[in-house]
């Protein structure tokens, strides 16, 4: 992406709630931002170690209900909690990272698979600290010193500085050595190794760093919603996630970006056509169909169809493993 | 102690059913290196459909569970042709993100067909249950039991004794020789994915009369599946049996001593204790870790 595109971007996105009129474009839009925050973490993992968390919601449940859970119950306010609902979703993150990476693929996929099954199932079950199936109400809205930032504009405002920041981590980490070195584990694990990159301590950073933004959105959703169930562990939400990054374009900065603006507005504009089951199933014939005919995602297929197929790649965005 | 049998009896008669899943998955998983995550799917699929031929069609309980394994060896025949040949060459994880987006498809196909709301599938068994000195069993469940017995039986002779199977073990130790050999991969890898599919299909018509059947029931069923793959090692038939066996036997024997809430976690304990500790399956001989 060019920088003056970057710019333009970047303003229309703080002047949105300028332009949207309606309370109800603003709630897309900040559910865009949140599943923004949930698409570049899952794109941390996926795009660039090549390892794909299905149990990612895992981890947006944990900062959900970590916020909820203080806030609630032991009266902390808001941006405590969020550090600390970072904080923890970061340290299960090193824990999975440390248990599961020193397998792949398949089977990283089901231990992350099974570890969201479990915390699921703690959620349901331990009814003193959750509250069971029927959710903990009355998740406070977060105050910034004097001033309540319950409205949308705000809130608003609130996840796109998340956003923002998570954009800048992801930068900084994927251009820094650690990226180059994770690309590198992705293209050719003992090649790296054999040059010294060592596999498993960044492969567990780059767990830790997308677990924790797994759970800044899942603070961010808690006190946007106000309310925290086991829902939050719904498999559709990592499958959104999963849908997003594929689509938007895995290994590169914008893809999961432009994944989440797009899959909150569709569903969105397709609402009255379109029941939600629809939409779920339309996911899964699209995630095949990705598969089959756009397999680097949308970014880098724009990226390729603006700079002519000969285009020499963006430094962000190799190819895809094959 | 008779409630240990009565646990014991029980978590045989669900392990039955495992087996079946899993010894589809495991041949899918070990022979044609799909992480098929649609297996559940097929699971599902064999319920409806036999809820469909008895309930709708007014078919007969035992020829609706026929209808059931064929529509789904037919399902996973063309799911084979149509998706995974073409990515034949490709990566195991494109492949198996074509799953993933196959799962979801034909759970949610499944929801917008029959709705959100359980069905119960009608049997012709007597409800009273059969006492057997310390232990009682219905006789919907000892059916279940003895027909996964018999299918097992009979997946085991498809893979001894035919020549079909004789290819199947082939092309799962070398596909390469395989081919030379004159093995039509292209056939091999069709006729294991219709068949795992219908083994998959086979135990949700089982225990579709013993549960209910409700669109999101393949979830538990893959993850369980894959439990047992992983238990019993990878594309390893006796493994994924005995791993069945012993799935279903630790989730009574979990729901009944320990918390009837966690009965669902013993299969992702399951998972993650074995990954971490024994990858290559607790009965296996080589690792197969890819």
């Amino acid at each position: 992406m060019t920088r003056a595109g970057g710019w333009l971007l970047a303003a229309g996105a703080l002047t949105l709630p300028l332009w949207l009129q309606s309370t109800y474009h603003l709630h897309v839009a900040i559910m865009a931002g949140i599943f923004g925050v949930l698409a570049m973490s899952l794109n941390l993992l996926l795009g660039y170690t090549g390892q794909l968390s299905l149990g990612h919601a895992a981890f947006f449940g944990i900062g959900a209900y970590t916020s909820a859970l203080l806030t609630l119950k032991l009266d902390w306010s808001f941006w405590p909690a969020l550090a600390a609902a970072v904080a923890l979703a970061g340290a299960a993150g090193f824990f999975i990272g440390r248990l599961a990476l020193k397998l792949r693929g398949a089977y990283f996929v089901l231990v992350t698979i099974s570890f969201a099954g479990v915390i699921s199932l703690v959620s349901v079950n331990w009814i003193e600290l959750t509250n069971g199936p029927l959710g903990l109400p009355g998740v406070p809205a977060p105050e910034l010193g004097p001033w309540s930032l319950r409205s949308k504009t705000a809130y608003y405002y609130l996840v796109l500085a998340a956003v923002g920041l998570s954009y800048l981590v992801c930068r900084r980490l994927v251009r820094s050595r650690i990226g180059r070195a994770l690309v590198a584990l992705r293209e050719n694990e003992p090649l790296a190794e054999s040059v010294g990159v060592d596999v498993t301590h960044y492969l567990v950073l780059a767990a830790v760093v997308s677990a924790a933004m797994a759970g800044l959105g899942g603070s961010l959703y808690a006190h946007y919603t106000r309310f925290v169930s086991p829902e939050v562990f719904l498999f559709t939400y990592t499958v959104t996630m999963v849908i997003m990054v594929v689509a938007g374009g895995k290994g590169t900065l914008a893809g999961p970006l432009v994944g989440a603006v797009l899959f909150s507005v569709l569903p969105e504009a397709l609402r009255a056509a379109a029941s939600w089951q629809w939409q779920m199933l339309a996911y899964g014939v699209l995630l095949v169909l990705l598969v089959f005919y756009l397999p680097r995602g949308i970014v880098p297929w724009l990226a390729g169809v603006m700079l002519g197929s000969q285009a020499p790649r963006e430094p962000d965005s190799p190819p895809a493993r094959r | 102690m008779a409630e240990l049998l009565q646990h014991l009896l029980n978590g045989l008669v669900l392990g039955g059913t495992y087996a079946l899943l899993g010894m589809g998955l495991t041949l899918i998983f070990g022979l044609m290196n799909v992480v098929n995550f649609a297996h559940g799917e097929f699971y599902t699929l064999g319920a409806y459909v036999s809820f469909a031929a008895l309930a709708l069609a007014g078919i007969d309980f035992f020829a609706a569970l026929l209808v059931a394994i064929v529509a789904g060896a037919a399902l996973g025949w063309l799911c084979e042709v149509a998706l995974l040949r073409p990515l034949r060459s490709e990566s195991i994880d494109t492949t198996m993100l074509v799953m993933i987006g196959v799962w979801i498809a034909m759970q949610n196909a499944e929801l917008l067909g029959w709705g959100g709301v359980a069905k119960s599938i009608p049997h012709p068994f007597p409800t009273a249950p059969l006492v057997l000195g310390p232990v009682s069993i219905a006789p919907l469940r000892l059916f279940v039991l003895a027909l996964a017995a018999a299918l097992i039986a009979a997946s085991w002779l498809l893979i001894q004794k035919t020549k079909l199977g004789r290819a199947m073990r082939a092309t799962f130790q070398d596909r390469d020789t395989a081919a030379l050999m004159g093995v039509s991969i292209g056939r091999i890898h069709a006729a294991t994915f219709a068949f795992g599919s219908g083994l998959a299909a086979a135990a949700g018509a089982l225990l579709g009369p013993v549960f209910l059947v409700y669109p999101s029931m393949g979830d538990l069923a893959s993850l369980k599946a894959f439990s047992v793959v992983i238990l019993g090692g990878l594309g390893n038939l006796p493994g994924a049996t005995l791993g069945g066996l012993l799935l279903g036997i630790a989730e009574e024997l979990g729901a009944g001593y320990l918390s009837s809430g966690y009965r669902d976690a013993v299969g992702f304990a399951i998972i993650i204790l074995v990954l971490l500790c024994r990858p290559s399956g607790l009965f296996a001989r080589q690792e197969r870790i890819a």
